[in-house]
């Protein structure tokens, strides 16, 4: 064809070139894919590089790394899954994109109730799903999560969406303990206590208890310490200041606690490199920096907590199979439609 | 830019045969490129289909489907209103009339449009909460202590939502209706006058009948920036359909479910325009560049003045102005980010991305839309309007419709050259950029499209016609002719998927390389650990960088309308 055909085409092409540049360089001795934030975690995969030699490379995608992994098949470069929730080990390990870790290390090092049966996913971390309660106008120091949907928190509580995966894994919980007909009472009652319609995230709970819109709301722990520490904003400080942590629990005396976890994914084409990683993220060393750093509870036996997380109280983390948790997350979700819980209080 | 996306444009020209050879040459490339644009679309059309009618519908439908319904209606709605009145309004008021800051606010008027609107919500909500200036001084000055003495708006509402998307959404609606102020508008008015007419007569009986076109073509594109939105409604905790679309797919695993939600809107939002288009096809305005004879502005008494300042003044100090407040409070407190070279890198790569899918649409478009005037098959309009619909799906969703066919096209070519050459390629577009840079022309293509074809239109098909008496074949009147004459329609599409592209972020998130950050992605990392505040810097940059091409693209379409 003619001349502008041909600049056209060189456009698009170069356009196309341009593009590829960055993609180049990549992959590197364990490639990563995490729904996990890189600031979380670099602080241990730089540790393993220290120790090891070996570089890391990763990509954090939090909605749709499944699909992606498979979509990309036998070709795909991810070694090694990391997430934040028990719901998104569970979602890979039902898309197929992971493969099972028997014989090794962190089979030994991860207590068995926070690994899947089939030892496709581990824990490495918990974080409690707690309550933040009012310093000022919540008198007592004990709860169970029954007691959240009881009359006496009418018009108190506040949440975010019922829909997050938080949220979602904690009712998967509940019924776990006690069945879903129970639990859909129970998440009808949570909703017809909540003060607002659930938004924003964990830390716009602790921030609407500062302001006097709730008394008590759930929340993740770690926020709290990310709260108490946050130097940029030292206004955050305040509103870690104006709550208190309850840990509640369920009847038997314990308390939910979501995890964050690892698996080896597929076709990871540096599989001893992976499990390397994967041993390492269970060790001594690597659960230290998460609790010091994230404010998580290290999953490896006998690792102290920061000194912070323990001023919440003795943390009595639930003992339920999480993969029995994860399995119930389509009903947990299905309840919270719908009771309209998102739709916020009725009366 | 007198139509951003005139697909909606109705074909009024007759068909004619196609002239066999050269022709069918053009048919075949625009129609090749049109398919690849439309791919996403169809391999979510084959998702969607693939495990037939989901479980997930009875339960939505008995649950939150007619609330969320409801819910995504009126914010449409909502959204299609207040848009239209601030952007008709804005638009009459600094084409038609002489008052003070008017040159400022022509050009200030579309900043809004460089704010993301997960941003905007967020910086809003910050602004107007119980910890923020005006709730504070609120307090301070009457003495309250708690949330509780005291009544104030919730801006985390329905209501609020369609405020803080409206705000950084008019612009689209500004921008298309200017356009048509000033190329006609003034000498219409004029016109309008000397037969007795007010200015208020003359705007209502002459100039929005005549802008009503560029009204919808406006307000198309901001409904559908409104239907594909997830990160302001989900922080403002409004449950829209697409909210739906997403807690069906990520809670429930259920994909197909999901798609199939994705697609009924999209269907709902074809049929809107097409009745728009139904409803006015017996009207028509021509747009000729006439003769340029200058038109005046009317001077206005101080106190109506005063009112024309302070109605430009709002929008802008409500999309632009409380998000570079908020963001420059806290980037402020946190100027050593700015010495983080991963910070820098992420600029380089959001201004390459932006750039390479700008240039990419913008030659996808002109191809396209150049092979439509050329053959003016129905088929091919109609496939080109189709891929043009990309931008009415929520971003994630369709990302996944640009990964699976290039993932697959990826693994067949690298499965084809270790078959026979021995050669592996692994994935050669899939994770790379130019997926992401793929992902942003599929979104955006409505943008790139609706400016080459409204440039299009400006040029009379006689051009073509004197230059092929002259013997030049179709390759060489574009070059020689038609390029050059399109050069500020080039412009304002590459200008205006710029922008969008430098925004784009759900997109990205999933294709994306090995530690490979854009701004955006800067900025979502934050925000998903609750701590928007850390990515403020991040979120100033990507507000700057738009605001270039912004202010390039207000200059560009001055200089065409005078």
């Amino acid at each position: 064809m003619t001349r502008t055909t041909i600049s056209a085409a060189t456009i698009l092409a170069a356009g196309g070139l341009a593009a590829f540049s960055p993609a180049i360089a990549s992959a590197a001795d364990v490639n990563i894919y995490t729904s996990r934030q890189p600031e979380l975690i670099q602080p241990v995969l730089d540790a393993f590089t220290e120790e090891t030699g070996l570089s890391t490379a990763t990509i954090f995608i939090d909605k749709g790394l499944e699909q992606r992994i498979s979509a990309e098949g036998a070709n795909s470069p991810a070694d090694v899954i990391m997430t934040v929730d028990v719901g998104a080990l569970d979602a890979a390990k039902q898309a197929g994109v992971t493969q099972a870790v028997t014989g090794e290390e962190i089979n030994e090092l991860i207590p068995a109730e926070f690994q899947d049966a089939d030892h496709q996913w581990f824990g490495l971390t918990a974080r409690g799903r707690v309550v933040y309660a009012s310093k000022d106008r919540v008198d007592t120091d004990q709860i169970s999560y029954k007691d959240l949907a009881s009359d006496e928190w009418k018009g108190r509580l506040c949440t975010r969406s019922g829909q997050h995966q938080y949220n979602v894994a904690l009712i998967a919980a509940y019924i776990e303990h006690y069945g879903e007909d129970a639990a859909r009472e129970w998440v009808t009652g949570l909703r017809d206590n909540l003060a607002r319609r659930p938004e924003g995230g964990d830390r716009d709970q602790a921030k609407a208890i500062f302001a006097g819109e709730c008394d008590i709301a759930l929340g993740n722990t770690y926020y709290v310490g990310k709260m108490a520490t946050n130097e940029e904003e030292p206004e955050q400080k305040e509103w870690a200041n104006a709550i208190k942590v309850i840990m509640p629990t369920f009847d038997n005396g314990k308390t939910h606690a979501n995890i964050s976890g690892v698996a080896l994914a597929k076709n990871a084409p540096n599989r001893e490199n992976a499990v390397k990683l994967m041993n390492f993220l269970a060790s001594d060393e690597a659960q230290r920096i998460y609790a010091e750093i994230n404010f998580e509870y290290p999953l490896e036996q006998g690792i102290p907590t920061s000194d912070l997380v323990k001023s919440f109280g003795d943390f009595q983390m639930d003992d339920i199979s999480l993969s029995d948790v994860a399995s119930h997350r389509g009903e947990a979700s299905r309840i919270v439609d719908e009771v309209s819980y998102d739709g916020g209080p009725q009366s | 830019m007198s139509a951003t996306a005139s697909f909606l444009k109705p074909d009024l020209k007759p068909r004619r045969r196609l002239r066999r050879g050269v022709d069918l040459r053009w048919l075949l490339v625009a129609g090749l490129v049109a398919l690849l644009t439309v791919m996403p679309i169809l391999s979510l059309v084959v998702i969607a289909v693939s495990s037939g009618p989901s479980e997930s519908w009875s339960h939505l439908l008995s649950t939150v489907l007619p609330d969320a319904t409801r819910v995504t209606i009126l914010l449409m709605i909502g959204v299609a209103i207040t848009t239209g009145i601030v952007g008709v309004v804005t638009a009459w008021l600094t084409a038609s009339f002489e008052f003070p800051g008017r040159r400022f606010f022509s050009w200030a008027l579309v900043l809004p449009l460089a704010v993301p609107t997960y941003i905007a919500a967020y910086c809003v909500t910050e602004f107007l909460h119980f910890t923020g200036p005006v709730q504070t001084a609120i307090r301070d000055v009457f003495g309250f202590t708690s949330r509780r003495d005291y009544w104030f708006p919730e801006i985390r509402s329905l209501p609020g939502a369609v405020l803080i998307l409206s705000s950084v959404l008019y612009p689209y609606v500004f921008l298309t209706v200017r356009m048509v102020f000033l190329m006609q508008g003034r000498r219409a008015a004029d016109v309008a006058r000397t037969l007795g007419a007010g200015p208020l007569g003359a705007f209502l009986k002459v100039l929005l009948p005549m802008a009503r076109p560029a009204i919808a073509v406006g307000v198309a594109l901001a409904l559908m920036e409104t239907v594909n939105d997830i990160g302001a409604v989900e922080f403002l905790g409004v449950r829209t359909l697409t909210f739906s679309v997403y807690s069906t797919w990520l809670n429930r695993g259920d994909l197909a479910g999901a798609t199939q939600l994705a697609l009924a809107m999209l269907v709902v939002i074809v049929g809107l325009v097409l009745l728009e288009r139904m409803a006015r096809r017996e009207q028509r305005y021509t747009l000729s560049r006439g003769d340029k004879a200058e038109a005046s502005r009317l001077p206005l008494r101080p106190a109506q003045a005063g009112l024309a300042s302070l109605a430009c003044f709002l929008p802008v100090a409500f999309g632009f102005g409380i998000p570079a407040y908020i963001l420059g409070d806290y980037a402020s407190r946190r100027l050593s980010q700015f010495q983080n070279p991963a910070l820098w890198d992420a600029v380089g790569n959001t201004a390459l991305v932006a750039s390479a899918a700008g240039l990419v649409t913008v030659a996808a478009a002109f191809l396209m839309s150049y092979g439509v005037r050329l053959t003016r098959s129905g088929r091919l309009t109609a496939l080109v309007r189709l891929g043009a619909l990309g931008y009415a799906v929520p971003g994630t969703v369709l990302a996944i419709g640009v990964l699976i066919p290039l993932a697959a096209f990826d693994n067949a070519l690298d499965a084809f050259l270790r078959a026979h050459f021995g050669v592996s390629t692994g994935l050669l577009l899939s994770g790379s950029g130019a997926a992401i840079v793929y992902a942003c022309c599929v979104r955006f293509m409505a943008m790139g499209y609706g400016a080459m074809e409204s440039g299009f239109s400006k040029l009379s098909p006689n051009l073509d016609h004197a230059a092929r008496t002259l013997g030049h074949g179709p390759g060489r009147i574009l070059g020689s002719v038609l390029l050059p004459l399109m050069r500020p329609a080039i412009l304002t599409g590459f200008m205006l998927v710029f922008v969008d592209s430098v925004k784009e972020l759900s997109a990205t998130i999933l294709l994306r390389p090995f530690d490979f950050e854009t701004l955006a992605t800067f900025v979502y990392t934050s925000a998903s650990r609750s701590a928007f505040d850390d990515g403020a810097v991040a979120a100033l940059l990507i507000v700057l960088i738009g605001i270039l091409p912004v202010i390039a693209l207000t200059r560009t379409i001055l200089k065409q309308a005078a």
